[in-house]
């Protein structure tokens, strides 16, 4: 039997009728990250996996297993674990062990998780092809010379090349949604607020969500039930979507959108009607500031976030006589390229008049696409969209920031409007056969609804992928 | 020329826990025992708003007149120092906790109304300290609730910035806002100071300003406000031009030293704390804030004056000291003679407490006692003169009033019986001294009146022994 193709719910059954044991399957895992070269983990926890295996082992026997109990994930590297190093894909903290647990470490811990390693990140959850991480690129598992995306984009290459079951990364302003699109899996970012943030290092507290990435929707509302004192995530997978209402927003169907992607979307949206969704089209004009808004927020959010690190208590230590020029050196040697372009972004936007001018100007926006999503919700369930105006690129194409930036304007929308989203596999593009997205995006707290039709595209679909082929 | 001030006071809430996180909010503890990861600024910590640090703060809003936002919100001031582990101090700007407000002051004779700008709630910062090259921090502070009353620039004189600190941190003490204990810092002061002609002052057009950051004692306040007041008035009379700048005050020599210029201020960049929702407060809360206002100095002050009747003089000294007056109110629950009360208060226990053999936030005996002794001495039972030697052996024994009379025989004897004996023994043993007072010497009564008390060591009522000796030496027995 091949394990690691099968869905939480196949695992569950399979360790609860003994199967396998939670310590096979962990080697089983760990085997497969020995031989995998993607670079997705930064730090691989073999000892940590085994140990916890152990303790599974003993609730299963014991007959009080829960969903996830002995079966092996991974964690973004930003979320702290108690003893193990956290390093947010930074020099900075390259050395860092926490001493405590972030909050939905203790819940995972309590009912038996099996943590195989950290997953690589852009540095500080900042950038989406995983490129900023100072340990390293992570291949997409579907062509090794492609980014993975990102940020969590180690998190998702590990869920996609089978080297743990499910990932639990963070999404700021698309971070599990954009590489999951890429790796072809299923990445959910949660309603702002719904999972506790507490020991999970902020980027931009406005924002940062955490969220499941895994090989379906159904996998991803084991996960989101599990992290959430049992709420129900997966009520309503596999009813009727008979009725359900559609919007489609036209600023997210622009030019920009590679033509593969947009048929593949559309396709989507064709299957939707077929099966008795209604589609409602609809029309955002302040999108066209999405993107520029959310980074000045972000950003500034960002620069706050990061002037903890200091070297001082914890971190790279600088050097120097007095403490300015230690500061400055801890930071100038502990922050890669991209965090740098941030602070200045973030230290612009609140300097002197560009408060007003920036930042309130871009906090607006973000009013402003509140009550405009808001609205859509009064006549829809959900927003379907691309997740990403293109797959995977090259590992070398050069880094065109504005491009960059632009190009977020898929995802940004639900981190600034605080909706769940996600993205599923909807398709391939025909030359590359690389994997497309789909984001499907719905009212605040409601998961469910979102999850249903993801669930739905999945099966109706077959795209829904299990690993590299 | 003439002095406008405007002053920036920083008061400690007396909380339990720091305002985000649930550390020990106590001064002292070893070093950096009061600290976790939110307070010493570690990846992923977050904060969670003290509500009876908000509930403070409305009442420091009430007790000075202030209007309390409806919809209240927290920035972030950015700046990297040290002692402030996440680099940057949430702070109130856009919509502090409670806006406008007054304060009345006496001074030079007149009272004078100060109006406040706002209050908002904040959080402190570490410590640093310096030795043998090195530096270390101390977070047991950092994250401690702070609250900033900022005045207009309504003073004129150091006299009126001393009566305002003074008055205020009354008011904080007596509401159970802040400790108001200076020298720990839970209070302290930063004083702007700009000197300009009566005139231009008249018309608004006030001179360039410094500030004097962190006085830490109404003493320093004075002092500071006074030398940068000479010293601007030196450089103005020579010619010069106040700078813009931030000064320190050394209080050990009395000179004003400057920190830094306009030029090398900082840009906090405040924006909205992301991690802390406004907090928006309903009708029902503010009611039960109010309602939990404790007793003002004002209102007690009128309560001592009108209803206990205590003269201007004496309430006033009780006032002065908040644990004190705390004390009479608790022992006038037990006895209702509010001036005997009072007047032993002030004669007999704030001289001990003066002398520092007791500290009055540790007594080691009751008010219910204290007020106890006082009955017994107005009801007759013991003789007023050994009250004080009475209250001596509070203080030293754990024993109560009548354990100690019981013990040291200290009631006054109802038996003339007995005191009449004790005054025929003193007779008989000084004849010298009763003849002469016989033959007109009358001086000699006081020896043998103090003859008798020895004997009697208090346990008779003075009137009597001296009516009975009186009869006993004219009588001729």
């Amino acid at each position: 039997m091949n394990f690691t193709k099968f869905s939480l719910k196949q695992l569950r059954k399979s360790l609860d009728d003994k199967q396998i044991s939670t310590r096979e399957l962990a080697l089983l895992y760990l085997e497969r990250i020995k031989n995998n070269s993607d670079n997705a983990y930064i730090s691989v926890t073999e000892e940590e996996a085994l140990n916890n295996a152990d303790f599974a082992q003993k609730i299963i026997d014991s007959g009080e297993s829960s969903a996830l109990t002995g079966i092996p994930c991974s964690i973004k590297d930003n979320i702290c674990v108690a003893g193990i190093k956290t390093t947010c894909g930074s020099k900075m903290l390259e050395e860092f062990v926490p001493f405590y647990d972030a909050e939905l470490i203790r819940t995972l811990k309590s009912q038996g998780y099996v943590l195989t390693g950290k997953t690589n990140m852009d540095e500080f959850a900042m950038g989406n092809s995983n490129r900023t991480s100072a340990f390293g690129n992570v291949s997409n598992p579907h062509d090794s010379k492609r980014v993975s995306g990102g940020s969590s984009g180690g998190s998702a290459a590990a869920v996609a090349a089978e080297l743990c079951a499910y990932s639990i990364g963070t999404d700021t302003g698309g971070s599990i949604r954009q590489p999951a699109a890429h790796c072809g899996i299923t990445g959910l970012k949660s309603t702002y607020g719904r999972i506790s943030r507490q020991g999970v290092t902020a980027f931009a507290g406005s924002f940062d969500t955490v969220g499941a990435l895994a090989k379906s929707a159904e996998d991803c509302a084991v996960v989101m039930e599990s992290l959430c004192n049992n709420e129900s995530f997966g009520d309503k997978l596999g009813c009727d979507i008979k009725g359900v209402k559609i919007a489609l927003i036209k600023e997210l169907f622009t030019e920009a959108v590679e033509v593969n992607v947009k048929s593949a979307v559309m396709d989507t949206v064709e299957l939707l009607r077929s099966r008795g969704a209604e589609i409602i089209e609809v029309s955002i004009p302040v999108l066209q500031y999405a993107a520029p808004a959310y980074f000045a927020l972000a950003s500034a959010e960002g620069v706050s976030a990061l002037s903890r690190f200091d070297g001082v208590r914890y971190g790279l230590k600088g050097n120097g006589a007095v403490y300015d020029e230690q500061l400055r050196d801890s930071r100038t040697r502990g922050f890669g390229e991209e965090v740098k372009r941030r602070i200045m972004l973030g230290n612009f936007v609140l300097s002197g008049d560009n408060m007003d001018n920036y930042f309130r100007k871009a906090l607006a926006v973000k009013q402003q696409i509140i009550r405009e999503y808001d609205e859509i919700f009064t006549k829809a369930d959900a927003v379907v969209s691309p997740t990403s105006m293109r797959t995977a690129f090259s590992l070398d194409e050069p880094s065109d920031f504005v491009k960059i930036y632009s190009s977020t304007l898929y995802t940004v929308p639900a981190n600034l409007a605080g909706l769940p989203s996600v993205s599923t596999p909807c398709g391939k593009d025909k030359a590359t056969n690389l994997p497309i997205g789909v984001s499907i995006t719905g009212k605040r707290f409601d998961e469910s609804t979102i999850l249903q039709i993801a669930d739905f595209l999945e099966k109706a679909t077959g795209f829904c992928e299990r690993g590299r082929e | 020329m003439y002095a406008t001030i405007g002053l920036e006071t920083h008061a400690e809430l007396l909380t339990e826990s720091k305002l985000f996180c649930s550390c020990s909010a106590k001064f002292g503890g070893g070093e950096n025992e009061h600290c976790c990861i939110g307070c010493s600024g570690f990846p992923g910590a977050q904060p969670s708003l003290n509500k009876k640090a908000l509930e403070l703060i409305i009442r420091a809003g009430f007790a000075l007149n202030c209007e309390i936002s409806r919809l209240t919100k927290w920035e972030r001031k950015n700046y990297f120092y040290p002692d402030l582990p996440s680099a940057y101090q949430v702070s109130q700007m856009e919509r502090p906790v409670c806006v406008g407000g007054e304060l009345q002051i006496e001074a030079g004779g007149e009272s004078r109304t100060i109006r406040l700008n706002r209050i908002h709630l904040e959080e402190d910062a570490g410590k640093l300290t310096h030795g043998g090259g090195k530096s270390f921090a101390d977070y047991n502070r950092a994250g401690v609730p702070l609250i900033e009353i900022v005045t207009e620039p309504d003073f004129h004189s150091a006299e009126e910035v001393i009566a305002y600190v003074e008055k205020l941190r009354q008011i904080l003490q007596y509401a159970d806002i802040c400790d108001g204990k200076m020298e720990q810092g839970s209070l302290r002061c930063d004083v702007n100071i700009s000197l300009a002609s009566v005139a231009d002052t008249a018309a608004g057009k006030l001179g360039t300003r410094t500030e004097i950051k962190n006085l830490n004692s109404v003493k320093a306040i004075g002092r500071a406000v006074q030398a940068e007041i000479e010293r601007q008035t030196d450089i103005i009379e020579s010619g010069g031009r106040v700078i813009q700048q931030t000064l320190r005050f050394n209080d050990a020599n009395g000179e004003i030293i400057p920190m830094r210029t306009k030029e090398d201020a900082h840009d906090y960049r405040y924006f909205p704390d992301p991690d802390i929702p406004p907090v928006i407060l309903t009708d029902e809360e503010l009611e039960r804030f109010r309602a939990a206002l404790p007793e003002l100095p004002e209102a007690r002050y009128r309560r001592y004056a009108d209803e206990f009747g205590l003269p201007p003089k004496d309430a006033a000294i009780i006032l002065n000291d908040k644990n004190v007056s705390d004390f009479f109110d608790n022992a006038v629950k037990h006895y209702n003679n509010y001036k005997t009360l009072a007047g032993f208060i002030i004669v007999e226990l704030l001289r001990r407490v003066n002398l520092g053999e007791v500290d009055m936030a540790a007594l080691p005996f009751t008010a219910g006692e204290f007020a106890e002794l006082q009955r017994f001495v107005d009801e007759g039972k013991i003789n007023r003169d050994i009250r004080k030697d009475i209250l001596r052996d509070m203080i030293e024994s754990t024993k109560t009033v009548k354990e100690i009379c019981d013990e040291k025989n200290l009631w006054i004897k109802e038996d003339s019986g007995a005191v009449e004996a004790v005054i025929d023994s003193v007779i008989a043993a000084n004849p010298k001294a009763v003849e002469q007072y016989r033959s007109g010497e009358m001086k000699v009564f006081g020896f043998l009146m103090g003859q008798a008390n020895k004997e009697l060591k208090g346990s008779a009522a003075p009137a009597a022994v001296k009516n009975m000796l009186e009869k006993k030496l004219k009588g001729h027995g």
